[in-house]
């Protein structure tokens, strides 16, 4: 059977751009087909923005890679059309178990709160996420919406001018010249869109390595997350059983850094070692092996004029705790609506230096959580170790010190707390859905069928919970229509939104963000927070987030 | 403001100081490095407050130019 990586999806097609006499000029295109590519571009056709994505394969990620997708790039999903399919299919988990040495020390539920639509993440193979979002892809082209992938169309020089940016693209048939009026460069931590700028890309080299297994198995294995601190199969380092879809098995075994990279690849010298953790019983079958080292680090800006860089193109992190294609995820939320109203003359081309902002502020909180989960998976000094193996110790016995065994801090999205975009509080409202923050779903009927934030995002939108309001305002081109929803028979509802206040009026940015808040219809408070959260003002755009 | 104290405040300082010397005996020095870092995470656990850890940590750090509270 040939497996789903292997199998070209988007193979090369001659374009009439290439037979064209002076290079076709396009509003936007993405390098990349990756699943922050591919997001990109779902979320600027979905809005009747032509684009072309440009990648210089044409499958799927090759092996799983990207693993675990948490509850708000699937809400993102969604908004995309195409989270469901990805949760019937995904592994959903919720027990953590932690091993030190030869005992299991602890382990954990995550409990996830209830009235959300989608789990608080789940397992699922890259190769799987990204012929979803190829399929989704395909239901756009067959709507007829302006998306087209082109594959085997590599990049090989690009050209950023002030007014546009243009491209050299090398195909099977000979190179092109292209031009686009945006460029959004999600083409992974190698970013040759990156190197052939020039631009940097500076952080922390971790000195480790690891080997990350995907065997195919039938055993009994429950599914759950099991983590080991230096197990006997694998001493003086760590490793990782993680269920995916398909009866396949996500094994990480942490190697050190002087090691041959090329022999520890080989299946023989792999299957001793999986024999020495799954036991000599265990019958399996190897579906893709890797040996991949880290980096912790981020360009200093994500916006070179009109060249934007979005997921690992733009910031690189551990894989603890499954913060890159989730953080590439919210990177695209997060820059397309903007791209949108500047587009469209309706925000200053300076609303896009917003992305830059908050996406920085989301990546130095990720880059944070990730180096200090692989501080505390590989301690770097004798007394790291020591402390670390105290913990383990101490975890067993006490609950106290549960909380600081890292094995990772499972990815949540961050608020945009000090964002030029934001307007006004209410300090009587729950610190949750603060202006800046991803509004938490909650159920909007009774039966669970309808949630709050399938009736959110692509624009403005005045969310109104138990107050009277107009049905829209527009301000300038911009209108937020009026979403009404009452807590009446909803405590989670009034839980999260409301807090002590009798009611609320919330503006909702068009990636499910909160931009301002109040507990009673103003008019001309309304129309101001808009102008402010599409960066129409411009005095308060200087500096970074607070 | 509640800080941390740095006055005597062990009603018997001797007979801590003997039982602490007491919990090493017998152990080698890695399990005597263990016992400190398991120690120092159920004090610091007790305390608790920020403030009060950071501190501690300056207090321990013995820097020359700090003064007593």
């Amino acid at each position: 059977m040939t497996r789903i990586f292997e199998t070209p999806l988007y193979p090369y097609e001659r374009s009439a751009d290439q037979d064209a006499e002076a290079p076709v000029r396009h509003p936007v295109i993405v390098v990349g087909a990756g699943p922050i590519g591919l997001a990109a571009a779902i979320d600027l056709a979905q809005q009747d923005i032509p684009v072309v994505v440009l990648d210089d394969n044409d499958k799927v990620s090759f092996g799983s890679r990207a693993i675990c997708f948490a509850k708000r790039p699937l809400e993102i999903l969604d908004r995309l059309g195409c989270g469901e399919a990805m949760v019937e299919k995904g592994v959903t988990w919720n027990t953590g178990k932690v091993f030190f040495d030869e005992r299991k020390v602890y382990e954990f539920n995550l409990l996830p709160e209830d009235g959300h639509k989608n789990p608080a993440f789940i397992n699922l193979q890259q190769y799987h996420f990204e012929k979803f979002l190829v399929d989704r892809v395909f239901d756009l082209q067959a709507q007829g919406k302006p998306i087209e992938i082109r594959g085997n169309n590599r990049v090989t020089a690009v050209d950023a001018e002030d007014s546009h940016v243009s491209l050299t693209v090398e195909t099977p048939d000979g190179p092109y010249r292209i031009k686009a009026d945006w460029l959004i460069a999600c083409d992974g931590a190698g970013s040759p869109i990156r190197a052939m700028m020039g631009l940097d890309f500076v952080g922390r080299v971790f000195e480790d390595n690891f080997l990350i297994a995907d065997v195919v198995m039938d055993a009994d294995f429950p599914t759950e997350r099991w983590f080991w601190f230096d197990p006997p199969f694998n001493r003086g380092q760590s490793a990782l059983l993680h269920k995916q879809p398909d009866g396949v098995w996500r094994i990480d075994l942490q190697l050190g850094w002087d090691i041959d990279k090329e022999k520890e690849k080989l299946p023989e010298n792999v299957i001793p070692r999986l024999k020495a953790m799954l036991g000599p019983d265990i019958r399996f079958e190897l579906e893709w092996v890797s040996i991949y080292t880290f980096q912790c680090r981020r360009m200093e800006k994500f916006r070179h004029g009109r060249v934007l860089f979005a997921g690992d193109s733009a910031h690189q992190v551990s894989p603890f705790g499954a913060r890159g294609a989730n953080s590439g995820l919210q990177d695209t939320d997060n820059l397309i609506w903007k791209l949108k109203l500047v587009m469209g003359g309706l925000a200053p081309e300076s609303l896009l230096d917003t992305y830059d902002m908050e996406r920085i502020h989301g990546a130095d909180e990720n880059i944070l959580n990730s180096s200090r989960s692989t501080d505390f998976i590989t301690p770097k000094s004798e007394m790291s170790r020591i402390f670390r193996n105290a913990v383990l110790d101490l975890s067993e016995h006490h609950a106290f010190a549960r909380p600081l065994v890292n094995s990772g801090r499972l990815s949540v999205p961050c608020t945009y707390d000090g964002s030029p975009l934001n307007g006004p509080d209410c300090a009587i409202m729950p610190a949750r859905t603060r202006p800046g923050s991803p509004a938490p779903d909650a159920p909007v009927s009774c039966n669970n069928k309808e949630w709050l934030l399938g009736k959110l995002g692509n624009s403005f939108q005045i969310l109104a919970i138990d107050v009277e309001t107009p049905p829209s305002v527009c301000v300038g081109g911009i209108c937020a229509d009026r979403v009404t929803l009452s807590t009446e028979d909803n405590p989670a509802l009034r839980e999260r939104y409301l807090g002590e206040a009798e009611g609320a009026v919330y503006l909702m940015r068009p990636d499910q963000h909160v931009a301002a808040r109040w507990d009673h219809w103003n008019d001309e408070a309304v129309r101001r927070a808009i102008e402010t959260a599409t960066g129409r003002n411009v005095s308060g755009l200087a500096g970074g987030l607070r | 403001m509640s800080g941390l104290n740095l006055d005597p405040n062990l009603a018997k300082a001797d007979d801590f100081y003997e039982s602490l010397l007491a919990a090493h005996e017998g152990l080698t020095k890695a399990e005597s490095d263990a016992f400190n870092a398991r120690l120092i995470l159920v004090l610091a656990n007790h305390v608790g407050d920020e403030g009060v850890l950071s501190q501690a940590l300056e207090a321990a750090r013995l820097s020359r130019d700090e003064t007593s509270s």
